[in-house]
């Protein structure tokens, strides 16, 4: 079976977001990136699928030479091959129709990703992978069975749960619950660096997306902090009646 | 001039809240750049029926036996069919799980553009979306280069307003489907019984590690019941095995935007703040008067959980 995991490279989420020049970007310096957080889920379901069942993973993201630490990392987890997709100006849509490319060429029998990158958040690579390449999606599987190439993957819906049956190939994206995902051991670590990483040019076409601006909302929050004597809290409940009417 | 569809979901023959928030909305958009706006729903014509209530010119409910099983790969190609048949270049929808699996697809479909999870939606000369990015700590205004647009609505955002006691006219009809659309199809469904959900419910009470022990989280429980609440929770107390991971509010978690978010012993690390920080009114509670949720709270207790959240139960009963 060929596995590819999609990995994407994002800002940490504690760190702090300023506005590039361009005001449409984010400034770069003194950001620290990471592997996209839900991408571990990803990366630790291809692997454990590879140990139980036996595969071949490839990681896979689509950027600049800066991301070949993502696929360092992903090495160092335990994927067999990785590709850096070369790209410049891309949204989402190229970005799939990179890695639609790369999954037809390795003839992928399952994509897996994780659930959303934490930078856009839009939750929309596999269904729109699935689409392109004319396959079933699961979005947000938080555990998966599978057997043979029959799959059973459960989501959290809107209060509760659903259940999904499907075959290969196709295309998961994962999230918390599926695996825990494992720390790199530093011997692995080291063995990554010397591993090839695999450059393509990518696939481009139009985008069909375009950022306007970007800013950092200013919070209008009310900003009423009181103590906690009852006459305070009783302030309080009676604010959430008569100012914000939410109860 | 473009007429908008916009896809429905409901349950026992009642629209989900966020269905008529979309419509209002493309009733909103429609009333700027003309052009009618429809609707789409799987099988339920009673509910359908409804959307007419909040503006829908004409609903389309697609009905087949093949649609007894839930599919998206056959329900983003019934969406398609009915832009079709409307001459409909936008789509709407709200960005609920169906939602935000369905919306890439239908876009792909109709060659179209997509934009996720809006917060807003104006007509500037062109549509144009703000949506919050980097864990809410910034925010874009985004277009679609395309005539053919797709939009997903961040649920408990946009208003939905009743304009009507009439029902939509209803057009019943056979999409084409064939078995090939249905090589994923959902086999079970488990509802939590008698829960509301956070991402659903107006009010979201949550707790977290300030709460110290699983057990505690009865005040949090309390004060839920008595506004009528789903209960939340943080990672840290979902990591701790105290409340499952349903219950999870923030990255890894769920994205909630309700009336009310009230925080009850949570810090407000950045990862919990990027799932409730669009809440309209924020309430924190924490001891610690440094806690960053002070920042974004609406209004804020600096005081011990465990004197102040029953006292607050209790006053709200009396109400």
């Amino acid at each position: 079976m060929n596995i590819l995991v999609c990995v994407s490279r994002v800002p940490d989420t504690a760190t702090r977001i300023n506005v590039g020049d361009d005001g449409k970007t984010i400034k770069n310096d003194g950001v620290k990136f990471i592997v996209n957080p839900y991408d571990e889920y990803a990366l630790e379901t291809g692997i454990r699928l590879k140990e139980s069942n036996g595969a071949t993973v490839t990681a896979v993201t689509v950027g600049s030479s800066d991301s070949t630490d993502v696929l360092r990392t992903s090495l160092a987890m335990g994927v067999d091959n990785a590709i850096l997709v070369k790209a410049e100006n891309y949204d989402s849509y190229v970005v799939a129709e990179n890695i639609a490319a790369v999954a037809k060429d390795i003839n992928a029998d399952l994509i897996v990703l994780g659930r959303q990158s934490i930078d856009f958040d839009s939750l929309q690579l596999s269904s729109l992978l699935g689409a392109m390449l004319d396959r079933p999606s699961v979005s947000v599987v938080s555990n998966l069975e599978i057997n043979g190439d029959k799959l059973v993957c459960e989501s959290d819906i809107e209060g509760g749960k659903e259940t999904v049956e499907t075959s290969l190939p196709c295309v998961i994206s994962t999230q918390k619950g599926i695996y825990d995902p494992r720390y790199p051991k530093l011997p692995d670590i080291m063995k990554a660096k010397k591993k090839p990483i695999e450059e393509r040019d990518g696939v481009s076409s139009d985008t069909k997306v375009e950022v306007i601006t970007m800013a950092i909302p200013q919070s209008s929050r009310i900003g009423k902090i009181v103590g906690d004597s009852d006459a305070e809290i009783e302030s309080i409940v009676s604010a959430l009646h008569t100012e914000a009417k939410v109860i | 001039m473009s007429n908008i569809l916009v896809f429905l979901e409901s349950s026992n023959g009642q629209l989900k809240r966020y269905s008529t928030e979309a419509i209002t909305a493309a009733k909103n958009i429609a009333s700027q750049i003309g052009g009618s706006v429809n609707a789409i729903i799987l099988n339920d014509e009673a509910a359908g029926k409804q959307a007419g209530n909040y503006g829908a010119d004409k609903v389309l409910v697609a009905k087949s036996d093949l649609l007894s099983k839930y599919s998206s790969v056959a329900t983003s190609k019934v969406i398609k069919e009915a832009a079709d048949k409307t001459s409909s270049n936008i789509v709407f929808m709200a960005a609920s799980s169906a939602g935000k699996e369905l919306s890439p697809r239908v876009s792909y479909l109709m060659g179209a553009g997509y934009i996720a999870d809006i917060v807003a939606l104006n007509n500037e000369g062109g549509l144009v979306a703000t949506k919050p990015v980097y864990a809410g700590k910034a925010q874009i205004k985004t277009k679609i280069k395309t005539a053919n647009q797709v939009y997903s609505l961040r649920p408990n955002v946009f208003t939905a307003n009743k304009i009507s006691d009439s029902d939509a006219a209803v057009e019943v009809f056979a999409p084409q489907l064939s078995d090939a659309d249905f090589s994923a199809v959902v086999t079970k469904v488990s509802k939590s019984e008698g829960k509301l959900d956070v991402a659903e419910a107006s009010i979201v009470v949550s707790g977290g590690r300030g709460l110290k022990e699983a057990e505690n989280f009865k005040l949090v429980e309390d004060l839920a019941a008595a506004l009528g609440a789903g209960v939340g929770a943080s990672r840290a107390v979902v990591d701790a095995g105290w409340r499952p991971h349903s219950e999870q509010v923030g990255q890894t978690g769920k994205t909630v935007s309700p009336n009310l978010y009230v925080a009850v012993g949570i810090s407000g690390a950045v990862q919990h703040l990027a799932g409730m920080s669009s809440s309209k009114f924020i309430l924190a509670i924490n001891k610690d008067k440094d806690a960053p949720i002070f920042k974004i709270a609406d209004y804020g207790i600096v005081g011990d959980a465990f004197e102040v959240v029953p006292k607050i139960t209790s006053m709200i009963k009396n109400k």
